[in-house]
């Protein structure tokens, strides 16, 4: 996952200082950048420069005193007080401008429903669809309807430079137009526990009119499938891969599934169990009901989240994956 | 107090006899250090505990560091154990080491010495902070040893109402270190309003002291609201009230303005001392008299302040309403106008001075460096539009690394080797110090310049696992620590050599013109043998070169004790 986010990230051009500009927004965000940027050089220049020249020119020499007639000059202070109130409040206005921009919802958005919950994003599209990945029409305003199930995360899209926290209990909304085809990292940055920054997916920009053809394939997504590839497929859809591999690799939080189907685990109560396909399923919907020993109970409730046919579908991912 | 003149001699006699009756050797054992009321000794209490907690935070860091030499597992597969060790680093560094650091440790030591008085107003209350201390940091070293915290040092809810790590002990701790900062503050408060020297007006006061002053109205004022909020917080845990947690009908954003109405005043109780240590260390290493007194006496009042009213600009993307986060932008660039305002007087004291690069003028430079930088960065990040994208990043790491290692903790090392002579009548190798400060510097910039540019670049903080293209910058950013860790060893190596093999230097080795040098190195039990003769203590000119002792001799003291 990581490794795909980096070679996606490494194929687009970009500034030494900003990632690819991805929305209507990034131009803006970057100029105020760069704006700031070379603002804050010309100053640093002086200051050190002048301190530089200050330290060589007046260091110190036998039989030359310090000039300790100078104490105050009330007009070169007043000086550059002034100068620089006047400099911050143009930078003020120009973050003012922007921001309220992004944070005013225009009318007319394609909107989908964000959810965050420890450590999967979840996208809902208005026909009821929803996906692991965010996938939007380029040159469209979308607006975000983001809560949280759990704690309060983020989600910041670095080529569309827009961010906004992800709160339970509360409903935040972000707005973009993107601009650039292709797909660029979503990630976490509220801290929010143990899979923290493996929280990430990735927004993936169609042209409208293959937007429209992906969500009418999305829309009956498992055609064509035997059930352990719909498995697969349910597997990534819903993020499963922040803490559980398919290859046998142990992850930290979770087990790995290969070789899962028909063991015997014990449970933190000492109690032994089969897993078999009542199992598994109430370890997706209810996953804090049997925590087998030496696990934390960590694991996302997924109760009315995922579909009854998916379940199935990984419940054969497991079978198929017997060692 | 009797003085016989002797020809040829200042009144007063030479330091090396003091050595019977001076503070450090006035009482003997284990008890007369543990139960004394002499600010000069708490001070170097402090100074043992703060620098192990330094220490203790530090090695945090390292591992930080260490664990980010390549993305996924380094040193630990635990994403848990990393959030354990960036939160213990954050929580020990802000809580045990940078609020007490400067005020704790040189402002006890200097404030009384400074202000020509015996002690500062209420000794046992001082001694009592000291404790209260050291319970918060006993209490900290407990969690440590409980299983720690995963909270981040930001204690953001619901999260840390619902994890399972010892949250509750670490507010607690947090708690009682609150009430060390507070009778601090009101310690150091009174002492200067009521024991100023005799005809020593607010405005002939050294900038230390004001410094020291506006840092104490926000250490009463802001640290009550941080107690009360984790107490809250432990409430909440325990009883289960809806406070913050939504699920039980509480409101987690309301945490954020309470964390920080308490924790962004708390920024400037770190800075506030460290810029008024430099306003010393600038104006007596270029031996000229400080430039613009009351502007840089007032911008410190409207730093403490300002700051008070800025917090918001930590909510800019918090669901924090946007008319609300424009009236928190905007005050937030207010207070970037009084720390410019210093920084070019800094210059301008400079300016036809006659400067010397000690130990001290070194750290002094840098921080003029650090402090540009940790400035400057502020300027994007209270930008809103642009903070939007930067907000939680890198970029924000590196710029509180910025102003609060590479300001306040270069202050206050570059202030410790000022006094240092002063404390214990010895002094250090000069060309150790300057390398050591040299490291220092290079360590730093090459530790946190790398995080500016993760930042913006798309690194989040916090984060055990990261992309591989930040894989070069992480670990320029670890190369750089290791340097920075070599550079403070050193440092400490150096002052610690000192006491043992450092030369004894006389009452005035550096050419401070305050009071503190008008007295013995190192002091007596009482600070003053005789009476201290007030006088400017930007008034280089007072003072004169004495070859013969090696350092510098006032003429208004020696005329005030020739008259007599």
């Amino acid at each position: 996952m990581l490794s795909a986010l980096t070679s996606l990230a490494a194929q687009q051009g970009r500034s030494f200082w900003m990632p690819t500009q991805g929305s209507t927004f990034a131009p803006e965000v970057d100029g105020v950048f760069q704006f700031i940027f070379w603002l804050s050089v010309f100053f640093f220049v002086i200051i050190i420069g002048l301190m530089t020249v200050f330290v060589i020119r007046y260091r110190r020499r036998p039989g030359i005193e310090a000039d300790n007639s100078i104490t105050h000059n009330t007009k070169l202070e007043v000086f550059w007080t002034v100068v620089p109130s006047l400099l911050v409040l143009v930078i003020f206005y120009l973050g003012f401008r922007g921001y309220i921009r992004a944070r005013t919802v225009p009318g007319d958005t394609y909107q989908i429903n964000v959810l965050g919950k420890k450590w999967v994003w979840s996208f809902t599209y208005p026909n009821g669809f929803s996906t692991n990945e965010l996938h939007v029409p380029l040159g469209r305003p979308v607006s975000l309807t983001m809560t949280s199930d759990d704690v309060i995360h983020s989600l910041w899209i670095p080529a569309f430079r827009i961010k906004m926290d992800v709160v339970p209990g509360r409903y935040s909304k972000l707005w973009f137009v993107a601009t650039e085809k292709g797909e660029f990292p979503i990630l976490c940055t509220e801290y929010c526990g143990t899979g923290h920054s493996d929280m990430l997916t990735k927004v993936v920009v169609h042209e409208p009119s293959d937007f429209m053809k992906w969500m009418d394939e999305a829309g009956n997504q498992y055609e064509g499938m035997n059930p352990a590839e719909a498995g697969e497929k349910v597997f990534k859809k819903y993020g499963c891969f922040a803490c559980h591999t398919l290859d046998g690799k142990d992850h930290p939080i979770g087990p790995t599934l290969k070789g899962l189907w028909g063991k015997m685990e014990t449970l933190s109560d000492g109690k032994k169990v089969l897993v078999d396909e009542n199992y598994i399923r109430e370890s997706i919907l209810d996953p804090q009901a049997k925590i087998v020993k030496g696990r934390t109970p960590s694991m996302t409730v997924f109760k009315g989240m995922i579909k009854d046919e998916e379940i199935t579908f990984l419940i054969e991912l497991i079978k198929s994956l017997k060692d | 107090m009797t003085s016989i003149p002797v020809p040829g001699e200042s009144a007063r006699p030479v330091a090396t006899d003091a050595g019977e009756r001076n503070y450090l050797t006035a009482g003997r054992g284990l008890a007369s250090w543990l139960f004394t009321v002499d600010h000069k000794r708490i001070a170097i209490l402090y100074m043992i505990g703060i620098c192990s907690t330094f220490m203790l935070g530090g090695i945090f860091a390292m591992l930080v560091r260490i664990e980010h030499w390549s993305p996924g597992a380094t040193i630990t597969d635990s994403g848990e154990t990393y959030n354990r060790w960036f939160t213990l680093h954050g929580a020990i560094m802000t809580f045990l080491v940078l609020v007490p650091s400067i005020p704790a440790i040189l402002g006890n030591f200097a404030l009384p010495l400074m202000l020509g008085a015996k002690d500062v107003a209420f000794p046992r209350l001082n001694l009592l902070s000291f404790y209260l201390w050291l319970i918060g940091a006993v209490g900290f070293v407990c969690v440590l040893f409980l299983g720690g915290i995963d909270t981040g040092w930001t204690f953001y809810t619901p999260y840390s109402t619902t994890t399972a790590t010892k949250v509750g002990l670490a507010g607690l701790g947090a708690f009682i270190l609150g009430f060390s900062s507070i009778l601090t503050g009101v310690n150091f408060l009174v002492t200067i309003h009521k024991m100023r020297h005799p005809g020593m007006g607010w405005f002939k006061m050294p900038l230390f002291l004001w410094s020291l002053y506006a840092t104490a109205i926000i250490q009463i004022v802001a640290t009550p609201v941080v107690g009360i909020t984790l107490l809250l917080l432990v409430v909440e845990r325990t009883m289960g009230l809806g406070i913050f947690d939504p699920a039980l009908g509480g409101d987690p954003v309301l945490f954020q303005h309470f964390f920080w109405f308490y924790s962004h005043p708390v920024v400037y109780v770190m800075i506030l001392p460290g810029m008024g240590i430099i306003s010393e260390l600038i104006s007596i290493y270029s031996r000229k008299h400080i430039f613009g007194y009351s502007f840089i006496a007032w911008s410190s009042i409207a730093i403490a302040l300002f700051g008070f009213l800025v917090w918001g600009h930590h909510l800019f993307v918090s669901t924090q309403s946007a008319v609300m986060s424009t009236i928190f932008s905007l005050l937030t660039f207010s207070v970037s106008i009084p720390s410019a305002i210093k920084v070019f007087n800094w210059l301008a004291t400079m300016y036809r001075g006659s400067i010397r690069l000690t130990t001290p003028m070194i750290y002094a430079l840098s921080f003029l460096f650090l402090f540009g930088i940790g400035g400057l960065t502020g300027l994007f990040l209270g930008t809103l539009s642009v903070d939007m994208h930067l907000h939680d990043t890198y970029f924000i790491v590196a710029h509180f690394h910025y102003t609060m290692m590479g300001s306040t903790l270069i202050a206050l090392i570059g202030g410790i080797h000022h006094w240092w002579p002063k404390m214990f009548g010895r002094m250090y190798n000069e060309a150790v110090g300057r390398l050591a400060a040299v490291l220092t510097f290079v360590g730093f910039n090459a530790t946190f310049i790398p995080q500016f540019l993760m930042g913006s670049r798309g690194m989040p903080r916090r984060y055990y696992n990261y992309p591989l293209e930040f894989e070069f910058l992480h670990r320029a950013s670890t190369v750089g620590s290791f340097i920075l860790a070599l550079g403070l060893f050193m440092a400490a190596y150096n002052l610690i050599a000192s006491l043992f093999h450092g030369k004894k230097v006389p009452d005035n080795p550096c050419g401070g013109a305050s009071l503190e040098w008008q007295t013995t190195s190192p002091p007596h039990l009482h600070n003053f043998e005789k009476p201290p003769v007030l006088t400017d203590p930007y008034d280089m000119e007072d003072l004169y070169w004495d070859e013969e002792t090696g350092g510098y001799r006032s003429r208004s003291v020696e005329g005030a004790s020739g008259g007599s």
